[in-house]
């Protein structure tokens, strides 16, 4: 071990894994990602356009990208089994390889919430019920048989969030704000449609949110109804009719929509559940990976030489992902500093 | 004819069909109107709340769901003394919100 430089394994080539790859080998430690997507850059590779700023989900992905060129990178590779070792770790993976580590990092992110198992939402069932994902595709290819035209845009907030029968109690966080960004970014496209948002709470927590706010409501009358969704019916000509109470008034609400929009939450990816399993590393009760303590070591597993960046402890925005993965890059280089 | 029962109005909203021309108005007249995040700090320091049922909150919402003759009830109960201006978070001039509606139609005609 002396002589040679560690090797770490990243778990996943989202904006996690690709800024911790970027910290090590800056730190002069050969990190090598492992990602099971034929491409990096996970979940925000998939985005249009990023709050608070409105920047392209691109130009983050491309300069982590253009960072990391000199990374050893397998994409399309998953991990078959993961075991430890007496001084690190030996994955197997899917081409048959093996790589032996001294260290891990999870980055394996999150999964976002099967919409249709919220069934009385519809997703999967109604042509105009959609996804926040199937959204942001449209955002970028503006090719989507379900959106056309739309005159009332409806969205619902906190699907597979806060829900105990959908086996989610936490809140995703994110999805406030994404909800707003994109229902701004809807009456834009289509300015004489009625958007509403159907909210429990908003929580509007980060800088420049509240100013997302004020604009749909103000600059663009966005209609904001606090009232979880109960259920959502077809009528005869493929619109859906949404049922609410508007809780504000405490009357029940009823309106009929030509698109619908399902916020869906954040949820553990089940691989990391997985790995974690496999080399004793503790998940929490809410199903993400456990910190060694959520203040001070939030990047830290209970376990030597295994450490955390981003959405695999839970729900995270993009500038605390960023930071975690270059802290845990830290933690990693502190390891193998005091084990000398 | 007595049937031995009858038929009670449904108390939902229906957002398809609700008539918001005097909201539209006022929003075009009093923008920030818009802003409202339903915090009720209006109707909590209202003079007249506790004895009338006067409330900003109820008023904007009251018209966006087609309830007028609630919203006519309150606001004839407000006494202008514009204590939930000075209380409101985002900024509203409540005051001068419920003087520009009082000259209001309900189909949003200025009549005052």
């Amino acid at each position: 071990m002396v002589n040679r430089t560690p090797v770490i394994a990243i778990i996943g080539a989202g904006i996690a894994g690709l800024e911790a790859a970027r910290q090590l080998s800056a730190l002069g430690y050969e990190p090598v990602l492992i990602e099971k997507a034929p491409v990096t850059g996970g979940h925000v590779a998939e985005w249009n356009r990023l709050f608070p700023d409105m920047s392209p989900a691109a130009d983050l992905v491309q300069s982590l990208e253009a960072a990391t060129a000199k990374v050893r990178t397998m994409t399309g590779t998953e991990i078959a089994s993961i075991n430890r070792l007496k001084d690190g770790y030996s994955l197997v993976l899917s081409d048959g390889n093996i790589l032996v580590c001294q260290a891990v990092l999870f980055a394996t992110g999150f999964h976002l919430f099967d919409a249709s198992k919220k069934e009385e939402y519809g997703y999967g069932i109604y042509d105009r019920v959609i996804t926040n994902r199937d959204l942001e595709q449209w955002f970028n290819t503006r090719q989507d048989e379900r959106i056309r035209h739309p005159k009332a845009v409806g969205f619902v907030h906190c699907v597979g969030s806060r829900d105990v029968k959908a086996g989610n109690t936490q809140c995703s966080k994110v999805c406030c704000i994404t909800a707003i960004k994109e229902a701004i970014e809807v009456k834009e496209a289509f300015p004489d449609a009625e958007v509403y948002c159907f909210y429990m709470d908003l929580r509007l927590y980060g800088k420049k949110y509240e100013d997302f706010y004020i604009r749909a409501q103000r600059d663009l009358g966005i209609h904001f109804i606090r009232g979880r969704v109960s259920e959502v019916g077809e009528d005869i000509d493929g619109r859906v009719v949404v049922k609410a109470e508007d809780t504000l008034s405490g009357k029940p609400v009823k309106v009929t929509l030509d698109l619908l929009v399902l916020m869906s939450g954040i949820v553990c990816n089940p691989d990391a559940q997985s790995y974690a399993q496999q080399i004793g590393v503790a998940i929490d009760d809410d199903g993400f990976l456990k910190s060694r303590n959520n203040l001070g070591s939030i990047v830290e597993s209970s376990r030597p030489g295994v450490f955390f960046a981003g959405a695999c402890t839970g729900a995270k925005t993009i500038p605390e992902t960023l930071a975690e993965a270059r802290s845990a890059a830290l933690a990693i280089h502190h390891y193998f500093n005091n084990r000398g | 004819m007595d049937f031995g029962f009858k038929l009670s109005p449904s108390s939902a909203v229906n957002l398809d069909t609700v008539d918001h021309a005097r909201y539209d108005r006022l929003v075009q007249l009093v923008p920030d109107a818009l802003t409202c995040i339903g915090c009720g700090s209006c109707s909590a320091t209202c003079t007249a709340a506790p004895w009338s049922g006067m409330s900003v909150r109820k008023v904007l919402l009251g018209l966006q769901r087609g309830r007028d003759d609630e919203v006519d009830s309150m606001l004839s109960k407000c006494m202008l003394c514009g204590k939930c201006t000075m209380v409101c978070p985002r900024g509203i001039n409540t005051r001068h919100l419920i003087l520009t509606l009082c000259r209001l139609s309900r189909k949003g005609e200025v009549v005052r």
